[in-house]
């Protein structure tokens, strides 16, 4: 290869990262949502995320063809919609059941609180994906929109020699992922609800001495935290084939980008996010496409173990 | 309280694998044959699960990563050097135990949810790889020559019996180490990871030791999977189901006993072996559902597994303790505590130039400090003099940016808590650390490791130890129950059973009653008698005044005076600035 090659080669890879760790870094603000405010370790957050993907792709497969440009419109319109759906969904599991083992009863929490809730989310996501299975079927599927096969054609540069292929559908899909960080973080920083869900992270006996119902604002964070990441999933749904089990692989794609952006902080999360995206597609210049999961897996290993308040993350005083 | 338990499991051990096999013996059809295997299987996984994580409280996700190269090396080794399974296996167990050493060193510096996620990471990492590497399949090719050389079997009814004799073997071993150094060291480390350490338990090696252990008993069982199973799959060895079934399997019967995963895989294997049968082909997934139902299930209903909760509802009485005699047990006598005399009249502790600053806070500044050999000293200070930090660089909690602390001689500025606790400097808690699911007297004995190599005398020595605080009616006892006066008590105990020169008590008196404060002054003192230094922080003078030879005041981190109690009470600037006008009246 020519070095304008290789440097296409890069750019390609560069620009596809970005617009795959745009919709990572909004999946990765969802879970730290629920870690920010609850403290809790969401095992299932993958499974959330593909039921958002499912919604979605029923949502395109319903009404779709009753939308005008629904090809065009559509898949974005279900992948937004997908986020209430499994906002609610998830509610419900918290009041019914992650309730029980967090809460403010376990905000003085001895180690074995911490491992109910990891065992109790981790029980929860066998119930989704395997469920998932009954009720979808193993056949993958996604969502198809003209728009993610088509692309946006950046060049010639360098003196005709790299053409950029930008892909519609993913840059329209992580454009909408911005949007809803950035609308979710003035959620946060501005309203009222915001303001509960900050004290209660903050301080939840101080929370609760001033009247806010913490259990409630668990509730509500939970909810939010799956589906704002159901909105990742719904948007991935239109570049990425999927199946019940996919949830797995995202639970970790996730968690090395919380990690990596310092748990609990959602800015962090999000560009956490962006860099595993990144990760994963530049890996690809020099790994076999098999490993590029591998990739991410140790670079997450790498991550916590060197840096496990994360790379923006400030450190903490131990003992 | 302090013999050794008579030990009854080894009988019912017997009887399990007796029945089971009997069991066995009768079942001619093929498929009941397989479930009977693989149920052992299982029930050898969760009890490697267990051995780390039950015990020490360390959740693994990721014992597929020991399961799955065990399995792996089992067939491949077959295929590639015609190595014997009979060989194989044990190998396998040795590459688990490998496997657990190079997980382990890295991956022990998290604690909690990062150590968990940290373990999902290596499974998922070698599924990829297996599947990179072109094992999507691996067949254990057949030796129609001499099977049984190879351990394939025509009567499946063989791998049962194979697979009881893992099952035994795993409890066995599980049993034995349960009620020794190991399992007290790792219930310890469960409960308390920081107060394990400064009684002297080395937390890293015996979660190393733990996980090697573990790593080496997942490895070789699953070897033995493949052997049973024939064909090997990265999902169906390294799969995320694979970690999870461990743990469920220990969670659902009971962790921290060598009968919860026994009883785990004993219900859950053949249910979901059934569901699998008599519904896959209509609802596939469903097995995952049953199991994701019964750990649901599990954590709500009785998150303590099985196992505990039948054993409380026919104890109708939740930890009971048998109060059990001390009588019985050897006592070495209390002058074994007795610190023996050296020459030369050097300070025990000589602390030069030590400074650790937080951010911008300098907790501790450029202290320099002797320790007397045989007194007792009384370091005070307003709340956030540095007291406690000081207390933490000198048992090695933290490290000191700057200066250095020699102990008899010997520099111990960077040594771990454990390694300073061996070297003879035992300390106590401002806020108590007992190990709360242990009775007053394994706490004690948890200490009483650091000095010993021998269970029985670490036995001996605890006894004495409990003796010599006036604990020992209460030995028995859980410490998670008992009075704030007594968890002091037994604080000291624990630290005493080290066999220290040097005591650092931590406002040892606060929380107690007058007369409370007078009991455990004279218990100090019986130790200052037996030739063991003491230095005791606090930020009253008040209790102090009666005991301590000498007084060190500590203010924003740095030294301020130091003297008798009677220099000490009169140095003006001391009474006024950091013990309040009012001493200046009453001095």
């Amino acid at each position: 290869m020519s070095p304008a090659q290789h440097v296409e080669n890069f750019l390609q890879f560069l620009t596809a990262g970005l617009l795959t760790g745009a919709i990572y870094g909004l999946m990765c603000v969802g879970l730290s949502i629920i870690f920010g405010v609850m403290r809790v370790i969401n095992f299932a957050q993958g499974e959330f995320m593909m039921i958002g993907m499912y919604v979605a792709f029923y949502f395109f497969a319903f009404t779709g063809p009753y939308i005008v440009l629904g090809d065009f419109i559509a898949p974005y319109l279900a992948a937004l919609v997908a986020g209430p759906a499994v906002f609610l969904l998830g509610v419900l599991l918290h009041k019914a059941l992650v309730s029980r083992v967090t809460g403010i009863g376990s905000t003085v929490l001895d180690s074995e609180g911490h491992y109910a809730q990891l065992i109790l989310t981790l029980g929860l996501s066998l119930v989704l994906a395997n469920g998932g299975l009954v009720v979808f079927g193993s056949a993958p599927v996604s969502i198809a929109t003209p728009l993610s096969s088509t692309p946006w054609v950046v060049g010639p540069l360098y003196g005709e020699e790299i053409l950029l292929f930008v892909n519609q559908g993913q840059t329209i899909a992580a454009v909408i992922a911005v949007a809803v960080v950035v609308a979710f973080g003035l959620l946060m920083a501005r309203s009222r609800l915001g303001r509960a869900l900050r004290a209660a992270a903050d301080n939840p006996q101080a929370a609760v001495y001033m009247g806010i119902d913490v259990d409630r604002a668990y509730r509500i964070a939970f909810g939010f935290g799956v589906g704002i990441t159901a909105i990742g999933g719904g948007l991935l749904a239109s570049s990425h084939p999927f199946q019940p089990y996919i949830g797995i692989e995202f639970v970790i794609v996730m968690y090395a980008g919380v990690v990596l952006g310092g748990l609990g902080s959602l800015s962090g999360a999000f560009f956490g996010g962006l860099t595993i995206g990144l990760v994963q597609q530049l890996s690809a210049l020099f790994l076999p496409n098999q490993l590029q999961n591998t990739a991410i897996f140790v670079c997450f290993l790498l991550i916590i173990l060197i840096r496990p308040d994360g790379l923006f993350g400030r450190a903490t005083r131990r003992a | 309280m302090f013999e050794r338990h008579r030990d009854r499991h080894g009988l019912w051990i017997l009887v399990f694998a007796a029945a089971y096999g009997l069991l066995a013996a009768f079942v001619e059809n093929s498929y009941y044959q397989l479930v009977m295997a693989v149920v052992l299987v299982w029930a050898v996984m969760g009890l490697a699960w267990n051995l780390l994580s039950g015990y020490s409280g360390l959740i693994s996700f990721g014992h597929a990563a020991f399961f799955g190269l065990g399995a792996y090396f089992v067939v491949l080794a077959q295929i590639g050097w015609g190595l014997s399974p009979w060989l194989g296996i044990p190998l396998a167990g040795v590459l688990g135990g490998l496997a657990g050493l190079i997980v382990g060193v890295p991956t022990f510096r998290l604690r909690g949810h990062y150590f968990a996620l940290a373990m999902l990471a290596y499974p998922l990492a070698l599924l990829y790889v297996f599947e990179w590497l072109g094992y999507q399949e691996a067949t254990v090719p057949m030796m129609r020559e001499a099977p049984a050389a190879y351990m394939q079997f025509a009567d499946g009814r063989l791998y049962v019996f194979l697979g009881l004799a893992f099952t035994v073997a795993a409890m066995v071993l599980t049993r034995a180490l349960e009620r020794s150094r190991y399992g007290l060291s790792l219930l310890a480390i469960k409960q308390d990871e920081t107060a394990a350490e400064a009684a002297g338990v080395d937390t890293l090696a015996w979660k190393l030791r733990a996980i090697m252990l573990s790593g080496a008993v997942a490895g070789a069982i699953g070897g033995f999977y493949a052997v049973v199973q024939l064909v090997v799959t990265p999902l169906s060895v390294f799969g995320v189901l694979v970690s999870a079934q461990a743990l469920v399997i220990a969670m659902f019967g009971g962790v921290g006993t060598v009968w919860g995963p026994v009883i785990g895989a004993l219900t859950l294997v053949p249910l979901s072996a059934f569901l699998d049968a008599e519904l896959a082909a209509i609802l596939p997934g469903v097995q995952g559902v049953v199991y994701g139902v019964a750990i649901i299930a599990v954590v709500i209903l009785a998150p303590e597994g099985v196992f505990w909760k039948a054993k409380d509802l026919l104890e109708r009485r939740r930890m009971r303790v048998p109060a059990e005699s001390l009588a019985a047990a050897p006592e070495s006598p209390p002058h074994a505590f007795k610190v023996p005399p050296r020459e030369g009249n050097a300070p025990i502790l000589q602390v030069r130039g030590l400074s650790k600053s937080f951010g911008g806070l300098q907790a501790v500044d450029n202290v320099d400090l002797d320790v007397r050999r045989g007194e007792i000293l009384g370091i005070i200070g307003p709340n956030g003099a540095g007291k406690t930090t000081l207390f933490n660089l000198l048992n090695g909690f933290i490290a000191a940016d700057a200066g250095q602390i020699v102990l008899n001689g010997e520099t111990v500025t960077r040594k771990s808590p454990n390694k300073i606790c061996r070297r003879g400097i035992g300390r106590t808690f401002q806020v108590v650390k007992p190990f709360r699911r242990m009775s007053i007297g394994d706490n004690v004995i948890v200490g009483a490791y650091a000095h010993t190599q021998s269970d029985d005398d670490a036995r001996a020595i605890a006894h004495a130890a409990v003796a010599a605080v006036g604990l020992s009616e209460d030995a028995g006892r859980l410490a998670g129950g008992i009075s704030n006066k007594q968890l002091r008590l037994m604080e000291l105990a624990r630290a005493l059973a080290s066999k220290p020169e040097l005591l650092l008590l931590d406002e040892i008196f606060a929380g107690l009653s007058g007369t409370e404060v007078d009991e455990l002054m004279v218990v100090i003192r019986r130790l200052a008698g037996l030739g063991i230094t003491i230095v005791i922080i606090e930020h009253t003078m008040r209790a102090m005044v009666q005991l301590v030879e000498r007084f060190v005041v500590l203010d924003h981190g740095a030294v301020l005076a130091a003297g008798t109690p009677q220099e000490i009470t009169r140095h003006p600037a001391v009474i006024e600035a950091y013990l309040g006008k009012k001493w200046l009246a009453d001095a």
